[in-house]
């Protein structure tokens, strides 16, 4: 069926690309909470994985088992995974912020094998579907280019969301606290910023848009109780290469990821993961503080 | 006395064997009569205690965080097992050399990788070197056997003399031998002036440099002998269980190995000893209480232990024995509260 035509052919390369743009979109969204924990607040946060899944569970319960509408589910897979998120924070994760790293480490794997256990007892092991519209099945071609209908919903979404957060983070007053409370905690606070408050709201608000990056990746990542473990890499090297110093890094990192993956996987099958893993690596010794990292200013 | 006599008095008198390594081992070895039905689960503790001991050696005494260790014990695991099955070394213990080799050149080229960047850089590149492998190890079914994993190694005698048995018990004494050579050179690697200077570098790279410490060079070297160790624990795992599966690479291997290692307390040898033990019997523990969900509760192990402070920990965990020892030698303790480490 794949012809060496049909491989190397335009739209076999558009269609790729758009897939691509599509899978980048979603991990940026996954993961972009991670970038402020990670690279903002300097915390090792392994277990980012599980709050998308539980947002991603959560949906798939108010879709599949109560006969919710999909975009009804979509906020409260946000809110829930959110509501975790501060929960969490406020009882455990606030204690280890000034610890080592190797602390946080464990502390996070722990909860992510807490996690995956728990799920796994509650639902089962297998990998979940969600139900979706009709709407959002299938796909239409544009100039012969195959465009999926879900892959562009989700394009729309997480770049509206993108802009959404770049527009916060520059333009509010919460933004230029947080921005002020990353640069330097302390100096924030002695102007006046309640800077456990930011972190806490920022943290959940991380938390919140895994869990809705969950509940839309069921579709094309595949939902299992071991999402967390399954894609903590990805999540990692999307903010490692990314850097931190602003949210564009991430972005173009999870787009180049996601391209990258896609047609790594369409192109040397073979391979596998091998590309990104490579990739990864490479770039980390090139930049030790990442492909966008502010290693240039400081 | 000036001051590097006395430097080298407390380092001489550190380095001493004291009563209760004695003991120790010579307990270990008991067990090894005590218990002749319970070899298997006794000699698998010991290769997760060599395996903790390799970790030990970069994390305890370099401050070398590592989240990708199995990747070591996974090349020895399959560089011994393709040795025995393709009739290449038949010997188990020069093949568990030739294996630990194996690891050991892997770790000397990744170990320049790894003494770049900080902490964060390491956990991620160490992570994606375990990962590599394992996607390699997948992409190469036709040597690795793919997910089936190896098949049909048969084991030679060891020195030619003693066969495997089907309880274990030859496979015990073997992996207590070997754990029990490698503890002794671990022992002397990290009492000699070598050694103390990676804790120097471990407290504070910058100020060892500065003392003149070739720091990179001394990293590279504790590494490359980390990976060593963890190739032998691999080897070790498939000379005794005779397979060798993909889940050698596994990121959950290197992450228990991570408990083991907190549970025992790093940066005193005994550490992953000590852990391997309490670690498997946890594991057997849960895994009798809900079979399917035993995850769950080592990840609460861990939790716990990091919420509650691995420090506090220690001292609450010896201080019963350091009280005991403290009663009847009438000196002071003498199994010391590991250092902070990372």
């Amino acid at each position: 069926m794949f012809t060496k035509v049909h491989l190397l052919s335009m739209t076999a390369i558009l269609t790729n690309l758009f897939d691509g743009v599509a899978y980048g979109m979603l991990l940026f969204v996954l993961a972009c909470g991670l970038a402020v924990t990670l690279g903002l607040m300097n915390f090792v946060n392994l277990a980012h994985g599980a709050f998308a899944m539980a947002g991603g569970y959560v949906c798939m319960v108010l879709v599949n088992r109560m006969g919710w509408p999909f975009f009804a589910a979509l906020p409260l897979a946000f809110v829930s995974a959110a509501a975790i998120g501060i929960a969490l924070e406020r009882t455990l994760y606030r204690h280890l912020y000034t610890r080592s790293h190797l602390d946080q480490v464990l502390f996070t794997i722990g909860l992510t094998f807490m996690s995956v256990a728990a799920v796994d007892y509650i639902q089962g092991s297998s990998r979940v579907f969600i139900n979706l519209p009709a709407a959002l099945q299938g796909q239409f071609d544009v100039f012969g280019v195959g465009i999926g209908r879900y892959r562009l919903m989700i394009i729309v979404i997480c770049g509206l969301l993108t802009i959404g957060l770049q527009m916060v983070l520059a333009k509010t007053r919460f933004g230029s606290r947080l921005r002020a409370a990353v640069d330097d905690p302390r100096a924030a606070s002695g102007l006046g910023i309640n800077v456990p408050q930011v972190f806490a709201f920022t943290f959940a608000f991380g938390c919140g848009l895994a869990g809705l990056g969950g509940a839309l990746s069921a579709e094309i990542l595949g939902l299992d109780p071991y999402f967390p473990l399954k894609f903590m890499i990805y999540f990692l090297i999307v903010v490692t290469v990314g850097g931190s110093s602003s949210i564009t890094g991430p972005f173009l990192a999870s787009l180049l990821l996601g391209i990258g993956d896609v047609a790594g996987k369409y192109y040397v099958p073979k391979m596998g993961p091998f590309v990104i893993y490579t990739m990864m690596i490479v770039i980390l010794i090139w930049r030790p503080n990442g492909l966008f990292g502010r290693t240039a200013a400081r | 006395m000036n001051a590097s006599s006395d430097v080298g008095y407390h380092a001489q008198r550190q380095s001493r064997w004291h009563y209760g390594e004695v003991a120790f081992w010579l307990i270990v070895l008991a067990c090894g009569f005590a218990f002749p039905t319970r070899y298997l689960i006794m000699t698998d503790i010991l290769r997760l205690a060599l395996f903790a001991m390799s970790l030990d050696l970069i994390l305890g005494y370099a401050g070398i965080v590592s989240l990708g260790h199995a990747a070591f014990f996974g090349v020895g695991a399959y560089a011994a097992g393709l040795l025995a099955l393709h009739g290449i070394i038949n010997e188990p213990v020069l093949a568990l050399v030739v294996a630990g080799l194996a690891a050991m050149v892997l770790g000397f080229a990744t170990s320049f990788l790894v003494i770049r960047g900080v902490d964060l850089t390491r956990l991620m590149v160490t992570l994606g070197i375990a990962l590599l492998l394992e996607a390699l190890a997948e992409r190469f079914s036709n040597i690795t056997g793919g997910t089936d994993g190896l098949q049909g190694i048969e084991m030679q005698p060891i020195f030619g003399q003693i066969p495997f048995d089907m309880f274990g018990k030859a496979g015990f004494f073997y992996s207590l031998a070997v754990l029990f050579l490698l503890f002794l050179l671990a022992r002397r690697v990290v009492h000699s002036p070598f050694g103390l200077s990676l804790r120097a570098i471990k407290n504070n790279p910058l100020r060892a440099a500065a003392i003149g410490i070739p720091v990179n060079r001394r990293l590279i070297a504790i590494y490359t002998l980390a990976a060593f160790y963890a190739g032998i624990a691999g080897a070790l795992f498939t000379q005794t269980t005779a397979i060798a599966s993909l889940d050698v690479f596994a990121f959950e291997r290197s992450a228990d190995l991570m408990l083991v290692l907190v549970i025992g307390g790093t940066g005193y040898l005994y550490g992953g000893l000590i852990g391997a033990v309490i670690f498997r019997m946890l594991q057997e523990l849960f895994s009798t209480i809900t079979p399917q969900y035993w995850q769950f509760w080592i990840g609460l192990v861990l939790v716990v232990i990091v919420l509650v402070g691995r420090q506090r920990l220690h001292r609450w965990v010896l201080y019963v024995p350091n009280l005991v020892i403290k009663q009847v030698a009438g000196r002071r303790a003498i199994v010391a509260v590991p250092e902070s480490d990372a």
